[in-house]
């Protein structure tokens, strides 16, 4: 099986996949970083949701082959302390109904207010394209104006 | 609360199975006894556990599937406790009789737990101030529970939970505890306290079924039937086996299970089957299906309606002024985030099983039936779930991974695809319905509905039933191989639509305003009801009048167009006027108003969520996704063309209030569903002119 050494969270780590495994599956089940998650295998639903390079990309569609060298960052490693201004504002705004879709709904937002700091509703309907099921839009909405206020006070 | 128990009240949680219901209490044994004096822990039942360093856990009895239960039903009990729920640990509670009925269906958790759980709350708070009593000899009238300690006003003694928990653990439960007087709550009706898993869910910790780990696990995929109406034939797995990482391949009654070391191993292996199937049922379409019911709707006859008040026929043909419409619903999925996935360890006369369901009871009995292994030896227990919706009141997803455990001989994490998931649901069934209305130029003299859907069919009245002089009703169900279940607000959810569209369509016949017209038909239901009545007038105008209100209904604001819609689930109440703009041509909701009369608020964010979160819903399926069968293969494989809402199709904002009520609590998280598609619907023919009574509404629209 081919060996990659892949750089996620700022850590390199090497791993023995298929060269066709997606990224989604080599972080869930070969680094256990199961903050990611399956929703629909073909880039449609947007709950797999990592940054490359800081771009929000859907890790079911990248093979474990094309990565190289480029960042990645998940969920567990957008802030060590879990404490980005969106996690915070997801919590104070009590975001999540089951909770699913979030991860990649923060990962979406994160990488939309490291363009654009101060995103109008328009800006928003047009980057956040991640199906959430449960119906939380109104609330997500609302958290990434949040987390646009605190990353300005800051 | 009349409890019966009288002895000391310490239990192991692991010690009650199949004792107490209700109340959960368990009378101590010897062996319990015995144990008390080396644990100092106090269990006055088996929801609360506070120990001597003063940690406190509760347990949440029903599934967590995005209700919000986890939360809310702990909730109850640490009002009573009087403790603040972001300090205490909790825990979804596995199967266990002592729980009594851990079902998340039918919008029935809170309704059916509020009472007893302020009751065992209230007992652990009354059993700690005691323990403050005897510890201080003082008379426990003197002393008062707050925030987790017990607080001796007049000496200004002081002692925190878990240093009662061992003295508390020695005394006699309480016959009546006495319950706070709701206007003393701190928490419940408030939005003080967030969901309990927050923090673990915007960090991504593994919290869901498809993050199960355990040692000496593999990872399968199962390969089910392409079509309904086709069976397994033949298998050739040779090229499976060959697949890297792939490491058995286990046949089961109509499909093939591939185990590996990885998901994608196990899905590679799975794709790599050669896999011959058998014709045995016939391969139905949704476009035959539609034709059947064209029929079957048109031959109804006057003795197919099986409620009647008066004579509709009658008022009908005395009358020149009629309505004639015919509504249909579409097939849906339950599309839940969180694919299928269930655990399961089944040894020779053992079985763990872990994953998402909505009824572990059922999933237990049918295991412990189709593997002949003793019930009290199956444990099962379920995480949070990536929602529910209603699939995971089936236990097949369960089921299987324990049939394919015991045939692999070996824990197996069962793991669907989307596609798995589309291909092999439960699925809303499509439903056709013809609505009749008998008017006069001022009057509705007469309604008349008929449905006719896959399996039972739509039954249920609307809420003119039991108020017009002449009303009828009547169902037919559809036999089909295509499977149909429940999806959130069964029976409401496709009914709503019709009844409240044609409603509209009713207003606009007689030139009635919509609001002002349902008030009159409740204010008849009132004063002069045709029959007995399936709910309650007085709650329907709460929420008709509270909308309007919120709306500034009868007001209007230019490129705006709304739309009205009520209706009764669930026990709870639900107006909503939605707003919309035509963008480009197409619709936009902007805004939504809710108005919900529930009974009692428990958590208020949770709430607002669940309503929120249910018109969103109620949106989404009335716009875009549709199943179709053809020849027995749902068409629409993944979300790329089983189209789901996104942020660009959601209002901006969506306004909820609460009737406030002392009433008790009632169902909350379906109630707001059923209503939102025919006030989106009467909201487009207001600003286009255009009556849709054909769902998905986005199939009369260019793209």
């Amino acid at each position: 099986m081919p060996k990659y050494s892949i750089f996620v969270n700022n850590k390199s780590l090497s791993v023995e996949a298929d060269a066709d495994t997606p990224l989604l599956w080599v972080l869930r089940d070969h680094l256990n970083l199961v903050g990611t998650k399956f929703g629909c295998g073909v880039a449609q639903c947007g709950a797999c949701t990592v940054h490359l390079n800081g771009s929000p990309i859907r890790s079911c569609s990248l093979p474990i082959s094309a990565v190289g060298k480029n960042k990645i960052v998940t969920i567990e490693g957008l802030d060590s302390k879990g404490e980005h201004p969106l996690q915070l504002a997801w919590q104070e705004l009590d975001v999540s109904q089951c909770g699913y879709c979030q991860s990649g709904q923060i990962m979406a937002a994160a990488a939309l207010l490291e363009e654009n700091p101060n995103p109008t509703d328009e800006d928003i309907d047009m980057v956040m394209t991640n199906i959430c099921r449960c119906g939380t839009h109104v609330r997500i909405r609302k958290a990434i104006h949040l987390a646009a206020d605190k990353l300005a006070s800051k | 609360m009349e409890s019966q128990i009288s002895r000391r009240s310490f239990i192991k949680v692991s010690a009650i199975s199949g004792s107490g219901m209700l109340l959960s209490f368990s009378f101590l044994n010897a062996s319990a006894k015995e144990e008390i004096a080396a644990d100092t822990a106090f269990n006055p039942n088996v929801y609360i556990k506070i120990n001597g360093d003063n940690t406190i856990s509760i347990m949440a009895p029903n599934p967590e599937i995005g209700q919000g239960v986890k939360t809310s039903l702990p909730l109850i009990i640490a009002e009573e406790l009087d403790v603040d729920l972001a300090n205490v640990k909790v825990d979804i509670a596995p199967l266990n009789a002592a729980f009594g009925m851990q079902v998340a269906g039918g919008s029935g958790s809170i309704r059916g737990r509020y009472n007893t759980l302020r009751e065992l709350g209230a007992t652990a708070r009354e059993m700690l101030i005691n323990a403050a009593a005897k510890k201080w000899n003082l008379s426990a009238d003197e002393c008062q529970a707050e925030n987790g300690t017990v607080i001796h006003s007049k000496s200004g003694k002081t002692a925190t939970y878990g240093e009662l928990a061992a003295i508390a653990a020695t005394l006699e439960v309480p016959k009546s505890p006495k319950l706070k007087d709701p206007k003393d709550f701190k928490y419940i009706g408030t939005r003080k306290i967030k969901d309990v898993d927050s923090k673990s869910i915007v960090t991504g910790k593994p919290l869901y079924g498809i993050d199960t780990r355990k040692p000496g696990m593999l990872f399968a995929m199962v390969a089910r039937s392409p079509a309904y109406g086709k069976t397994l034939a033949s298998v050739d797995d040779s090229k499976a086996l060959k697949v890297l990482g792939v490491k058995k391949v286990v046949k089961l009654e109509n499909s093939v299970a591939v185990l590996a070391t990885s998901t994608w191993a196990a899905k590679k292996g799975r794709d790599a089957l050669i896999l011959k199937w058998n014709e045995t049922g016939k391969l139905e379409s949704t476009a035959g299906h539609l034709k059947d019911y064209e029929e079957i709707i048109q031959q109804a006859t006057a003795d197919k309606f099986t409620k009647k008040n008066g004579d509709f026929e009658s008022a009908l043909n005395n009358t020149s002024k009629t309505l004639d419409a015919s509504y249909f619903v579409q097939t849906l999925s339950h599309a839940q985030m969180e694919p299928l996935n269930f655990y399961a360890n089944v040894t020779a006369d053992k079985a763990e099983l872990f994953g998402p369901t909505q009824v572990p009871a059922s999933v237990r009995e049918t295991v412990a039936s189709k593997l002949g292994i003793a019930p009290e030896n199956i444990s099962v227990a379920s995480p949070r779930q990536g929602g529910g919706f209603g699939r995971k009141l089936m236990n097949d997803n369960a089921v299987e991974a324990a049939l394919i455990s015991h045939a692999a001989k070996c824990p197996v994490q069962v793991q669907w695809t989307r596609e798995d998931d589309m291909q092999n649901d439960f699925y809303r069934p499509s439903s056709l319905f013809r609505f009749q209305g008998a008017l006069s130029d001022k009057n509705l003299l007469g309604w008349s509905q008929f449905s006719v859907g896959i399996g039972r069919g739509v039954g249920g009245d609307s809420y003119v039933g039991g108020v017009l002089d002449n009303y009828r009703s009547g169902t037919q169900g559809y036999t089909s191989n295509t499977p149909n279940g429940w999806w959130r607000a069964p029976g409401a959810n496709a009914l709503a639509f019709p009844a409240e569209s044609f409603m509209d369509e009713i207003c606009i016949a007689l030139k009635q305003d919509p609001v002002d017209f349902r008030i009159k038909i409740f204010e008849k239901a009132k004063s002069v009801p045709a029959d007995k009545l399936n709910y309650d007038p007085e709650k329907y105008l709460s929420v008709v009048k509270l909308a309007a209100e919120m709306s500034n209904w009868g007001t209007s604001t230019p490129d705006v167009y709304r739309g009205f819609s009520t209706w009764y689930s669930f026990g709870s109440y639900v107006a909503q006027v939605v707003d919309i703009k035509m963008i480009d041509g197409l619709p936009r909701v902007i805004k939504v108003y809710c108005a919900v009369n529930c009974g009692k608020v428990i958590n208020l964010s949770g709430a607002e969520n669940q309503i929120q979160g249910a018109t969103i819903d109620g949106i989404c399926h009335a716009m875009f996704p549709k199943v179709t069968f053809v020849d027995g293969a749902v068409q629409e494989t993944n979300f790329h063309s089983y189209r789901f809402l996104r942020m660009s199709d959601t209002p901006y904002d969506i306004e909820v209030k609460f009737v406030d009520t002392e009433d008790a609590p009632t169902g909350l998280g379906e109630p707001a569903l059923p209503p939102v598609a025919a006030a989106l619907a009467n909201a487009i023919l207001a600003a286009t002119g255009k009556r849709i009574r054909k769902l998905p509404l986005m199939d009369y629209f260019e793209e």
